[in-house]
């Protein structure tokens, strides 16, 4: 039987119903019409649909719909202000951080959880701190230059 | 299926006592949820303890510290006061997946699960961890240890459930300490593993030790032969090369594609000695 849950997403309050075994991930994409997190694997290993909940990134595909409840969701949809881009997406176009841009939400997201805990990382805590997300096309070294140049912006 | 979020230990327990089909404890879901995906289990009842408050909670006490079931490994790794009482233990739940796991992960669920390869639980056994278990019957507190009995099956009885971990206080000079072989830097599970605590007496003389080793049997392994090698001495070579004769006598690992038999036997030394030197250090020995 569906339940119904009150959430708020990229701060606004949202209602959805879903079924109690249904992942987070396939009620954002396919009952809120928020596809920017994808399923690359639906078990933790890609990070392709990593989101905040509550300030922590996570992989919704393991993470259940109904847990949303009165928790506070933030998704890559919620990244840019209007039309001006967050300088984690303008540096990852600058820098070509993407071909096909399937793990691109997901690096967004974990990138910016990252640098909120650290504003100012090394590559090394950059490519450990983003391990938890496969790329098939960059070879990564493009993403931890964006992510390097995003955070001198971000600092200011 | 049907999922309830309880706000007490006790409605927990109630509904899991009372739950006709299958019924499973959720925590950070980084293992049930993979496990329902992959058909593995068709839970009829899930009960989500996140919503339990003193099971989110860790609590410094004067026998130690009490660790809440539904504490992530991230927050372990924020809590500076266990970090200095039990580095090794954070470490090891640092140690488990991707930032995103460490989010949701906890070490209860590691231990539930009953993964031989589970990282964080070789350091909380070397710790002297005990569970905390209420059920229908009431409470009971058992050794870490004791808690997986094989592969993926654990001893709670139905409708039991772990409320918390209690870490006993640290007296004086001591150290823990974790290490896992695995091919890749991160995100992989382990091959090997060994997790040493110990305490030291006068002049640097290890007075009190616990050794545990990880995926080289069907459980974690509490090697009390290597403890003994390592009491009584300062470290030194000959102690370090009894302690890991103990620990490949121990070992008693499959072949599989991640390490044959004789790989994990000579690793099991290997490490339980180098995780040994980094407690010994700690503890404040030289
Ligand atoms: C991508 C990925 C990488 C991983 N990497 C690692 C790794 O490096 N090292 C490692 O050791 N593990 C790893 N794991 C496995 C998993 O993350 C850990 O075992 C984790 O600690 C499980 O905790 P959880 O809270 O998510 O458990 P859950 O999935 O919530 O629960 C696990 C099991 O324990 C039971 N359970 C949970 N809490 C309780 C309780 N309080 N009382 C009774 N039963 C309970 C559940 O019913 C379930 O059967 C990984 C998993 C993924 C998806
Ligand atoms: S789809 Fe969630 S981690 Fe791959
Ligand atoms: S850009 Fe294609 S997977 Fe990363």
């Amino acid at each position: 039987m569906a339940v119904l849950v009150t959430t708020t997403i990229n701060g606004d309050r949202v209602e959805f119903a879903c079924e109690p075994n249904e992942p987070l991930l396939d009620v954002l994409r396919n009952r809120l019409g928020l596809s920017g997190a994808k399923e690359g694997c639906g078990t933790g290993d890609c990070g392709a649909c990593s989101v905040q909940v509550d300030g922590r990134v996570v992989c919704s595909c393991l993470v259940l719909g109904v847990e949303a409840e009165g928790r506070e969701i933030e998704t890559v949809e919620g990244l840019a202000q209007g039309t001006e881009l967050h300088p984690l997406q303008s540096k990852f176009l600058e820098h070509a951080a993407l071909q096909c841009g399937v793990c691109t939400p997901g690096f967004l997201m974990a990138a910016k959880a990252l640098l909120e805990k650290n504003p100012n990382p090394t590559e090394e805590e950059i490519r450990f701190g983003l391990a938890g997300n496969l790329c098939r096309c960059t070879g990564y070294d493009k993403i931890v230059r964006a992510v390097q140049d995003a955070a001198k912006v971000m600092r200011g | 299926m049907q999922y309830e979020a309880p706000e007490t230990t006790k409605a927990a327990v109630g509904l899991l006592a009372k739950a006709k089909g299958s019924a499973y404890v959720l925590a950070g879901g980084s293992d049930l949820l993979v496990r329902m995906k992959g058909g593995f289990v068709e839970p009829d009842l899930v009960v989500d303890i996140k919503r339990i408050k003193p099971m989110r909670e860790v609590k410094k006490t004067a026998s130690g510290f009490t660790i809440g079931a539904a504490v992530s490994c991230a927050e372990l790794n924020e809590n500076k006061a266990l970090i200095k009482a039990w580095p090794g233990v954070v470490e090891a739940a640092g140690l488990i997946g991707s930032k995103q796991v460490q989010s949701r992960c906890t070490v209860v669920g590691n231990l539930c699960n009953a993964s031989p390869a589970a990282d964080s639980v070789p350091a909380l056994v070397a710790a002297g961890a005990k569970a905390v278990i209420q059920g229908p019957k009431g409470k009971r507190k058992v050794a870490v240890e004791d808690v997986p009995v094989g592969p993926g099956r654990n001893s709670l009885k139905k409708g039991e459930l772990i409320e918390a971990i209690e870490l006993p206080a640290r007296k004086g000079k001591s150290g823990d300490a974790y290490l896992r072989f695995i091919p890749r830097t991160e995100m992989d599970i382990a091959v090997v593993s060994a997790g040493v605590s110990l305490t030291l007496g006068e002049k640097g003389v290890i007075k009190d030790a616990r050794v545990a080793l990880g995926a080289v049997a069907p459980t974690v392994r509490l090697v009390k032969e290597a403890a003994k090698a390592i009491i009584g001495t300062k470290l030194d070579e000959a102690a370090l090369e009894k302690l890991g004769k103990a620990a490949s006598a121990a070992c008693s690992p499959i072949d599989d594609k991640r390490g044959t038999i004789e790989f994990r036997t000579k690793v099991a030394a290997v490490l339980a000695k180098r995780a040994a030197q980094i407690a010994y250090k700690r503890a404040g020995g030289k």
